[in-house]
């Protein structure tokens, strides 16, 4: 005897708006449960099946999973923080002052951004060992190895660009030097360096080329490439990668 | 003439290597996105080079030659540069390590400059004592303005040996 809800539920699921948006059937069958996976712009790079030895804890740590998620987290602290941050000195280290003592609930978010940001260079190393060591980095994977060095290399300046932002003196000391490594490549070093911070101090130029970078051009190579990872992952066979005998139960 | 519009290449001279027309188009049309790539890449290159820019003057005044004793090493914060006075005369040296960049200290129970941040240290003249650094500190023009006061120019490096004389 159906309830009123699944009445309901079947009297919507014939409706012609529900079909132009679904174009299947309830997901009931294998057949049907596939469809529904292809036809999914967010679910069609998943495989249709996987296997359950492939999602235990111990087989994969989820490090990659909890590097996504602490992306995320950064996303969205970080769009929050942008609605009072402005890229301009001095008036960048006042309002992050102000984030931190006079907006509400601002420390919270902006703690919550810091402490994402350390946590996730922490996790896309951790989760970088973890491939290696478990040899993740062999054949069939070597192209996801190198969107995952990528991928570090994002993070990376992403954690680097966001530490000036908040032009306190570690900022600007941090990014002095780490510039002035830039100039020391031979020939180009010193001109880099004038159009990475587009002047030859660290002022109001480099705070806003770092900001542009931080907030726009590096999330969204990063987007990309996190998008290409993930989908590799899945066509490479899977979350883990096994030496041949190792099925896994030990 | 219609013949040779159906068979294009059997119509060429022997000896052209037998460039087709779709390789041809092919390559004008690559050599013409190379030459256009290139040609972007250099304007976004001027794009992002400030031609003007909002920095303090690189030249500056560092007052009456009386200010400063013989024998004495003098921290300018303001400009990062010391002026040193000895028996034969002034000059300036620059406070900014030459290793990443930081600014180093005068230390005048050790005579010398040493950086906080790695470690280097140098004599009063700017030359190396020691440590990451890979350069001594260079010496800035210095010169005596029509009113008698020191003006120096951190723009221009000058030779160490190179002293003003008051």
């Amino acid at each position: 005897m159906a309830t009123p809800f699944q009445t309901a539920l079947e009297n919507l699921r014939t409706t012609r708006v529900w079909k132009s948006i679904f174009r299947r059937g309830p997901a009931i069958t294998n057949r049907t449960r596939s469809v529904a996976v292809f036809g999914n712009l967010f679910l069609h790079w998943l495989p249709v099946k996987v296997r359950e030895k492939s999602l235990r804890v111990r087989a994969a740590y989820y490090l990659g999973s909890l590097s996504l998620l602490l992306f995320i987290i950064l996303v969205v602290t970080g769009v929050l923080l942008m609605f009072y941050y402005h890229p301009a000195a001095p008036k960048a280290y006042h309002d992050m002052k102000d984030l931190r003592f006079v907006v509400s609930n601002g420390v919270f978010l902006r703690n919550m951004h810091r402490v994402g940001a350390h946590l996730m260079v922490l996790l896309v190393f951790w989760h970088m060992f973890h491939v290696f060591y478990r040899g993740g980095y062999k054949p069939p994977h070597e192209f996801n190895w190198v969107v995952g060095v990528i991928l570090l290399l994002l993070t990376l300046f992403l954690s680097y660009t966001g530490y000036l932002l908040p032009w306190d003196q570690l900022a600007f000391w941090a990014v002095t030097v780490g510039t002035n490594i830039i100039s020391a490549m031979p020939v180009i070093g010193s001109k880099v360096r004038f159009v990475a911070l587009g002047g030859h101090i660290v002022g109001e130029n480099a705070l806003l080329r770092f900001y542009v970078l931080h907030v726009v051009i590096l999330p969204l190579l990063a987007f990309l490439f996190i998008g290409v990872h993930f989908w590799r992952v899945q066509k490479d066979g899977g979350l883990t990668v096994r030496p041949k005998g190792d099925d896994g139960k030990n | 003439m219609s013949e040779t519009k159906q068979n294009p290449t059997a119509e060429l001279p022997s000896g052209n290597a037998g460039v087709s027309r779709r390789d041809f188009l092919n390559d004008i049309t690559l050599g013409a996105l190379g030459v256009a790539g290139f040609g972007g890449a250099a304007l976004t290159y001027q794009y992002f080079s400030p031609n003007v820019l909002f920095e303090p003057s690189t030249t500056f005044r560092a007052g009456n030659p009386d200010l400063y004793p013989v024998n004495s090493v003098t921290f300018l914060q303001d400009q990062q540069v010391y002026i040193v006075r000895t028996p034969t005369g002034f000059y300036a040296v620059s406070a900014v390590c030459t290793h990443l960049g930081c600014i180093t200290q005068w230390k005048p129970e050790a005579n010398m400059i040493a950086c906080p941040c790695h470690g280097s240290k140098f004599q009063p003249n700017g030359n190396k004592i020691e440590g990451p650094a890979p350069r001594p500190l260079p010496h800035y023009a210095i010169n005596l303005t029509a009113d008698s006061e020191l003006q120096v120019d951190k723009l221009q490096i000058i030779k160490a040996d190179q002293v003003l004389k008051v």
